[in-house]
């Protein structure tokens, strides 16, 4: 009994010294903030999170490699003990959640006739499933039997429905699907997410510039969910009240149902469900990831720049904006008039940015006059994109015309307009250019009190790059259209006044570039017109002649034409630090082209400051909306059958002649009834790739 | 030599720890999920019950028979496997990081693994040599090792098939073992 005792004491011993000089001998370094958050986690070793165990968990979420709540059993609790450790915000931790990719379900037609196994993965050994679709849901629901949450289901359209309540984020159902069709991503990274090639995406969502989630956003409309089809048009685009009324819509021009029927009207339905939001005050939550550290400026309060400043901060930035006018908006504030767009409404959208909070402003500052970029490093930011639109007219090449009194460039013309004091003009005013902006001077010119308002251009209205609606609204104005036509020289009277213009008639020749016909002067075909006010709308630039001053930091910017020049994807410049995007980084475009670039700006500056991989995946899809071209090969149809026509809804607007139309600057085109909506939102097909409802 | 060969097969195959001898049946259906659970445990396994059956039998040779302790052989044994399998890890973080990586979470779960005793005390009541205990400490985990990674291809395959809600999961998983079990039985009449 003795020996066993004095064994027993002596192995005992023997043990424990033995493993407590092994432990200083072999002591390894660890940080011992991994014991403390070991501590905090589960403790079940139950590989939930993804690691092998909690301790790689622990030292996983202390090298910031795992968000604080990555352990699922310890949950929200475990979480804010695991952040009072490491001395984080837990509650700034970005959620991650599951989400399905494909909406084909049943409509998906089939290859072949599948008996197998109930289960996607064994059907994807076949021929990579009977789906005719390559990338479409098999249907099966590996990812409904993988969900340890009870958070997913097949739904009655036959493709997965997650329940955002139940899914804890833990990807179970990623890695069951063979297809990649559920996703589970943190709302940083569906910001990042620009369109690829694989992605399911519908013809129009892949042609919006701003790559909006058009089928989600009306699918939410039908379903009286006005507040979460504005959050899935918030994704994407920070201005959805202001897009809402003065967008082009390009998505329309894609629009599967117009093969058959008229388009939907996307634009009128995404106008809708964002004043409703507004009108009913309805609280929207935008989730923000945790703090970065970084700072970045933002030279220029324009649209790129509102957008580069929500996504930034929605990434976890700080931000700064600086604005040389004293309003937010830029050229849709002081460029787009109050009938098209009031600025009440602007300063709607504008407000819901900045209430994101941690977006510092401040305005009536001018870049390369009252701070420059030394100025900005100096101040400890991280990076500087610079959005400073094209302010700047171009030239119609007109003899005096820099001289001659009552010549006046749009960009002037409507600014100050913007600023409420507006240009006092004559009974007839002439414009040049048949772009959007011609058109805004034009209506404008009717509502500040001129008789006869004249449109000149030097092709034929078909050719004009305006929107239809607003060429249309011209001519209920009673705008007169003189087409084909090249001015050549101003008349005026003995002071300088203008008095007239002196033009030759055109003549359409080959076609161009562009793939419109130029134009070709015929000789001896002056014709005059009398005019007061003759304004310049052909077209903006880029003041950016600080760029050509030596010896500062500014100067090793790459101009052309004005513009600044960066890379189109990362829209990174010559110097590394500065980025641009919008008007001022090419030639001036569409609204909803710089919120997409925005965005794009946005990614790049994040990839920037983390220090990853700036390049644009190879799989990047680039779609040309203006030529209708570089769309996934198989989406867009030739034709479709077997659709009921049911013609879209009307634009409701202004009656036309009304004093209220011609003569105030109340808002013309108006939002259209939850009625209108809804039948509107009823006809659109929920395409995915290819599959679309027949019936709708 | 031929007795070492077949100590090795009896070991692996008809006297397989897992199906024949049901030992260490925990680490059994707990890391049979995926493929690369049930290699790491496996290797995990080999290495420590090679260790392990090394220093049992010391402890048997040196103390335990001479000083005629045999009764306190299996409180011995717990003690000594611990503190061997704690060591181990301590030792590995510092020398061997990446194999330590690799094993991960398995090693300190051995611990509590039945086999690993099991396996000592069978070279304890077989009365094996030195070079016996040696064989037969590397072909019983062996043979778990070969038990599990089957086990583990099954197990990854059921998951894709049709089975009955009552019956899903671990149920199904008994009853695969099981069968798996009868198989192996068959390998009684090789020696």
């Amino acid at each position: 009994m003795l020996e066993a005792l004095l064994l027993m004491l002596a192995l005992g011993s023997v043990s424990g010294v033995l493993l407590g000089i092994a432990s200083k001998v072999f002591y390894v370094w660890e940080d011992p903030r991994i014991a403390l958050v070991t501590d905090c986690l589960a403790g079940a070793n139950c590989g939930g999170c993804g690691y092998t165990g909690c301790g790689a968990c622990a030292a996983a979420i202390v090298a910031g490699q795992a968000d604080v709540g990555a352990c699922i059993v310890a949950g929200a609790g475990g979480a804010a003990k695991v952040a009072a450790v490491l001395g984080l915000e837990a509650g700034a931790a970005e959620p991650l959640t599951s989400q399905n990719t494909c909406t084909g379900g049943f409509r998906a037609p089939e290859k072949f006739s599948y008996m197998g196994v109930n289960d996607c993965r064994a059907a994807y050994l076949l021929y990579a499933g009977a789906k005719d679709c390559a990338v479409g849901c098999l249907g099966f629901g590996s990812c409904v039997k993988a969900c340890l949450f009870g958070a997913l289901e097949i739904g009655p359209e036959g493709f997965p429905v997650v329940d955002a309540e139940k899914c804890v984020g833990c990807g179970a159902c990623e890695k069951a699907c063979p297809k990649g069709i559920m996703q589970v991503t943190k709302p940083s990274d569906r910001i990042l997410h620009m369109n690829l090639v694989d992605d399911r995406l519908a013809p129009c969502r892949q042609t919006c510039p701003a790559e909006i989630n058009i089928p989600k956003y009306i699918h939410h409309i039908k379903n009286k969910e006005y507040d979460q089809a504005y959050l899935t048009i918030m994704e994407r685009n920070p201005l959805p009240l202001s897009t809402g009324r003065v967008c082009p819509h390009p998505c329309e021009d894609a629009c599967r149902r117009a093969l058959a029927d008229d388009p939907v009207s996307i634009n009128q339905l995404k106008r809708f469900c964002s004043d409703w939001v507004f009108d009913n005050a309805a609280q929207v939550k935008i989730p923000v990831a945790p703090d970065t550290g970084y700072k970045v400026a933002i030279v220029g309060g324009g649209p790129s720049g509102l957008t580069a400043a929500y996504f930034l901060r929605r990434l976890g930035h700080q931000v700064k904006i600086f604005e040389w006018l004293p309003e937010f908006g830029g050229m849709i504030y002081y460029g787009i008039p109050e009938y098209r767009l009031p600025k009440a409404i602007l300063g709607k959208d504008v407000k819901r940015i900045l209430d994101l909070g941690g977006i510092d402003v401040k305005t009536g500052v001018k870049f390369g006059v009252d701070f420059d970029l030394e100025s900005l490093v100096g101040g400890g930011f991280d990076a500087v994109l610079m959005t400073i639109g094209a302010m700047n007219h171009a030239s119609a090449r007109i003899p005096d015309e820099d001289k001659v009194k009552g010549v006046i460039p749009a960009t002037t013309y409507l600014r100050r307009q913007g600023l409420g004091d507006p240009m006092p003009i004559g009974k007839k005013v002439g414009v040049i250019g048949g772009g959007n902006v011609a058109m805004d001077c034009l209506r404008s010119s009717i509502r500040l009190g001129a008789e006869k308002v004249y449109c000149l251009y030097r092709r034929t209205i078909k050719e004009m790059p305006a929107n239809q609606v607003e060429i249309e609204a011209c001519k209920h104005e009673g705008i007169e259209f003189v087409t084909l036509c090249t001015p050549t020289k101003f008349l005026t009277d003995d002071e300088g006044n203008l008095t007239g213009i002196e033009y030759l008639k055109n003549e359409l020749g080959e076609p161009d570039a562009s793939g419109r016909r130029s134009p070709v002067a015929v000789k001896g075909s002056e014709t005059v017109i009398e005019i007061d006010n003759f304004i310049l709308a052909i077209g903006q630039t880029t003041d950016s002649a600080f760029a050509d001053e030596e010896g500062t930091a500014v100067s090793r910017l790459e101009t052309k034409w004005g513009a600044i020049m960066n890379d189109p994807d990362t829209h990174q410049t010559a110097i590394p630090y500065v980025f641009t995007s919008g008007d001022c980084a090419g030639p001036p475009g569409l609204l909803v082209a710089a919120i997409g670039a925005g965005r794009r700006a946005a990614r790049g500056i994040h990839k920037y400051l983390m220090g990853e991989d700036m390049a644009m995946p190879e799989n990047r899809l680039r779609v040309d909306p203006r030529r209708m071209s570089g769309h996934i090969p198989g989406t867009m149809f030739k034709s479709i059958e077997g659709i009921e026509k049911k013609g879209r809804i009307e634009q409701p607007e202004l009656e036309p002649g009304t004093y209220e139309r011609q003569h105030t600057y109340a808002e013309v085109d108006l939002t259209v009834t939850e009625e209108e909506a809804l039948k509107e939102a009823n006809r659109c097909m929920h395409c995915c790739l290819t599959c679309y409802d027949k019936d709708a | 030599m031929g007795d070492y060969i077949l100590l090795a097969v009896g070991a692996i195959l008809v006297n397989n720890i897992l199906l024949i001898q049901y030992l260490g049946n925990c680490p059994f259906l707990g890391t049979s999920k995926s493929m690369d659970n049930a290699t790491g445990m496996a290797m995990a396994v080999v290495f420590v019950l090679a260790m392990a059956g090394i220093v049992t039998w010391i402890m048997e040779a040196v103390f335990l028979k001479p000083l005629g302790l045999e009764y306190i052989r299996t409180i011995v044994f717990i003690v000594v496997i611990a503190a061997l399998v704690q060591f181990v890890e301590i030792f590995m973080k510092k020398s061997m990081p990446a194999l330590y990586a690799g094993l991960g979470i398995f090693l300190p779960l051995i611990t509590t693994n039945c086999a690993v005793m099991g396996v000592c005390l069978i070279n304890i009541k077989e009365e094996y040599n030195f070079l016996e205990m040696l064989v037969s400490s590397l072909a019983y985990p062996a043979g778990f090792g070969l038990a599990l990674i089957l086990f583990a291809g099954l197990r990854e395959r059921i998951i894709i098939g049709r089975v009955p809600g009552p019956l899903q999961d671990v149920s199904i998983a008994l009853v695969t073992a099981g069968f798996m079990s009868l198989s192996f039985l068959g390998f009684k009449g090789m020696i």
